[in-house]
């Protein structure tokens, strides 16, 4: 295949454990056979820091907790033609959204000020600002994928990408569940 | 004119962090800071939940290290059970360690810093990446992908899944090995153990060719904090915590993990959402220590195992006397304990008792407080947990391997700024060191920020009114 037919693949993560990230890459020599097909423009796992203009596939890992995570999830959704969103934390909050049974400000001040031996402070300076509730992907953008799973299993996300680079429509629900 | 540059998102690690290098009037750096961007807020939300629930609500702090969360929040467990676990339990319990470590170590090396390395810090952004190298030499990319498939594969033959699985317990583990899963296991270790080998005898005709980066990446004196075993040999599971000083005296020995508040403080800056732990006694910032790979082989009498000590003897010989300062021997440290732990999983596998099904000692909460510390393989791992009469938690306190290493990381960027950075004559490959020595200490920031960042990376130059002033974009 000519570099000019491959798909363009980005993949980010928003607020996950990037376990998702490591399923992945839990395809393992499949992902030699994967970059035949695909070119991955956009990742932790690379240097280029630009989304490009037009991307075929992006896949977010992670829920929407900070103003970095909503602006990263709309430049996503901007940019790729499908978006998919990855595992229970992309899907339904999962953990993180755990911290919404508490005020955003308990949360912090247990981290920074209750837990701190010295200087206790709450971070503000070149960090992004919290969300008090903590979203799912689809909570702020529109989805077109589902992938659930925490994380979903390499084979998952092989299907899900085989399928997509067919030109077909992925069901996830025949190989994935929440908390597989 | 006074300048601000930022190095936003770190790539090839794990986690959102930006780095911002503020240049004065000559182009110099002034200053050099490590953001972590991601905030969680474990120690909060897991407040009212069942003690039960810690190990797979913790292992959610980090998909590449979940088994290490797994083991210190069960360990912490076990304290509030009051029970001693089966030997057979916690021989378990190891193997699956090891397992962990071997693969993570791999991804720190192979996927994530070996672009670097083989492809050189000024390689085209677009193919400096795994992808690049499995086209430049296929041979190691492949190694790279089966030494982390070999670790992987072993935590879910243990575990039932690669990534979070649940089958250790407070007690114990849930399930006694078979002989089939045995075998199947022990099949993987030769390959492994090769390809552990191969790497490293590679890896050692590579460092000669980094004399500069081995001088300039975070060579700064600090303390090593590491688990050691009662005999004094690299431990990852359990043992006692040992600090060695930049000249290699022990200051601390064999004291109990449940003591850490005593050794340990914790500071905050209010420009990242990672704390600044350091050494109490010696107080912040002067009490800078390192943990992790470097530092848990400098504060081992040996490993134990026939090849890894071998490698280790190797590795006390890079520097004259004294532990191993430089930052950029993280990478040899992690492929000396890949052949250990392939070695020791071997021997745990081979034990004569590995079979027995007592691997789980069953009990109520019989205590209101545990602590559950190991070794995961960023460093010294601690899950502290209050609960109720009802076993619910009510206070929660994680020190998280990375976060030990914030100290250290931050003046890793500035010496490494120093270094190689001129503000007047700004290139790429000058800011790719300044990531490449955090890939160093492989940092976990998902876990440290019990909080992360992927923007464009666009380098600014502003003046002190903020106005832009060059803009260098990666990978554009
Ligand atoms: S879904 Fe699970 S594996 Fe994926 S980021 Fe969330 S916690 Fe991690």
């Amino acid at each position: 295949m000519s570099m000019t037919s491959k798909i363009k693949v980005a993949t980010t993560w928003l607020d996950g454990c990037s376990g998702c990230h490591m399923s992945f890459l839990d395809m393992d020599e499949r992902l030699i056979e994967l970059v035949q097909a695909v070119d991955i423009v956009y990742s932790p796992l690379v240097d280029a820091k630009q989304l490009p203009e037009v991307v075929d596939v992006g896949i977010l890992e992670g829920s929407v907790s900070s103003e970095e995570d909503v602006q990263k999830a709309r430049e996503f959704r901007q940019h790729c033609r499908i978006l998919v969103s990855l595992g229970d934390c992309a899907v339904n909050g999962n953990v993180p959204a755990m911290r919404n049974h508490f005020k955003l400000k308990d949360v912090i001040e247990r981290g920074y000020l209750e837990t701190a031996t010295l200087q206790p402070q709450i971070p503000t300076r070149s960090v992004p600002a919290l969300l008090p509730v903590v979203k799912p992907l689809h909570g702020v953008v529109e989805v077109d994928v589902f992938v659930p799973g925490c994380p979903p299993h390499a084979d998952a996300i092989w299907y899900v990408l085989s399928e997509l680079i067919a030109g077909r429509m992925p069901d996830p629900s025949s190989v994935t569940r929440f908390g597989a | 004119m006074s300048r601000t540059l930022t190095i936003e998102p770190v790539t090839r690690i794990e986690g959102h962090a930006r780095i911002t290098l503020q240049l004065g009037e000559s182009g110099a750096v002034e200053d050099a800071r490590f953001h972590l961007t991601q905030f969680r807020g474990f120690e909060k939300f897991c407040e009212g939940r069942p003690y039960r629930e810690m190990p797979a609500l913790t292992a959610r702090t980090c998909g590449i290290c979940p088994v290490s969360h797994i083991l210190a929040s069960n360990k912490a467990c076990d304290l509030l059970l009051s029970v001693t676990i089966p030997p057979t339990g916690e021989k378990l319990r190891r193997i699956m360690n090891l397992a962990q470590l071997t693969q993570s170590h791999a991804l720190s090396f192979f996927h994530l810093s070996s672009p670097d390395l083989l492809l050189g810090w000024d390689a085209d952004p677009a193919t400096r990446n795994i992808f690049g190298v499995m086209r430049q030499d296929p041979a190691l990319a492949k190694d790279g992908i089966r030494l982390r498939q070999i670790g992987q594969t072993i935590i879910e033959t243990l575990g039932g899944k690669k990534i979070h699985p649940t089958w250790v317990v407070p007690g114990g583990v849930s399930e006694a090995l078979t002989q089939d899963e045995r075998l199947a296991m022990l099949k993987l270790i030769p390959e492994g153990l090769e390809i552990a080998k191969r790497t490293y005898a590679f890896f050692k005709t590579l460092v000669p060719k980094f004399k500069d980066e081995v001088d300039h990446f975070g060579t700064m004196p600090t303390l090593f904090l590491s688990l050691v075993s009662p005999k004094g040999y690299l431990e990852h599971y359990d043992g006692l915590l040992r600090i060695k000083d930049a000249k290699g005296r022990i200051i601390e020995d064999m004291v109990p993990p449940h003591e850490y508040e005593r050794l340990i403080g914790e500071a905050v800056e209010d420009f990242s959402y990672m704390k600044f732990p350091y050494y109490k006694p010696h107080g912040y910032p002067t009490g800078i220590y390192r943990v992790g790979p470097l530092a848990r082989l400098n504060n081992a009498e040996a490993c134990g195992t026939p090849y890894a000590d071998v490698a280790l003897a190797e590795f006390r010989m890079l520097q004259e006397s004294g532990p191993i300062t430089s930052s950029f021997h993280y990478h040899y440290a992690r492929l000396v304990e890949i052949i250990y732990a392939l070695e020791m999983m071997d021997r745990l596998l081979k034990d004569p008792d590995i079979l027995d099904t007592r691997v789980r000692a069953r009990a109520r909460s019989n205590r209101s407080e545990g602590i559950g510390v190991a070794e995961a393989p960023r460093g010294t791992l601690m899950h502290h947990y209050r609960i109720d009469d009802a076993g619910l938690i009510t206070r929660v306190n994680l020190i998280i391997a990375t976060g030990h290493n914030n100290l250290a990381m931050n003046q890793s960027i500035r010496q490494v700024a120093d270094a190689y950075v001129d503000g007047n004559n700004l290139r790429e490959g000058m800011l790719n060191r300044v990531e490449a020595v955090i890939r160093c200490y492989d940092p976990c920031l998902s876990c440290a920020s019990h909080a992360f960042g992927q923007m464009p990376l666009a380098i600014e130059l502003k003046d002190a009114s903020g106005r832009l002033v060059d803009r260098l974009i990666r990978g554009a």
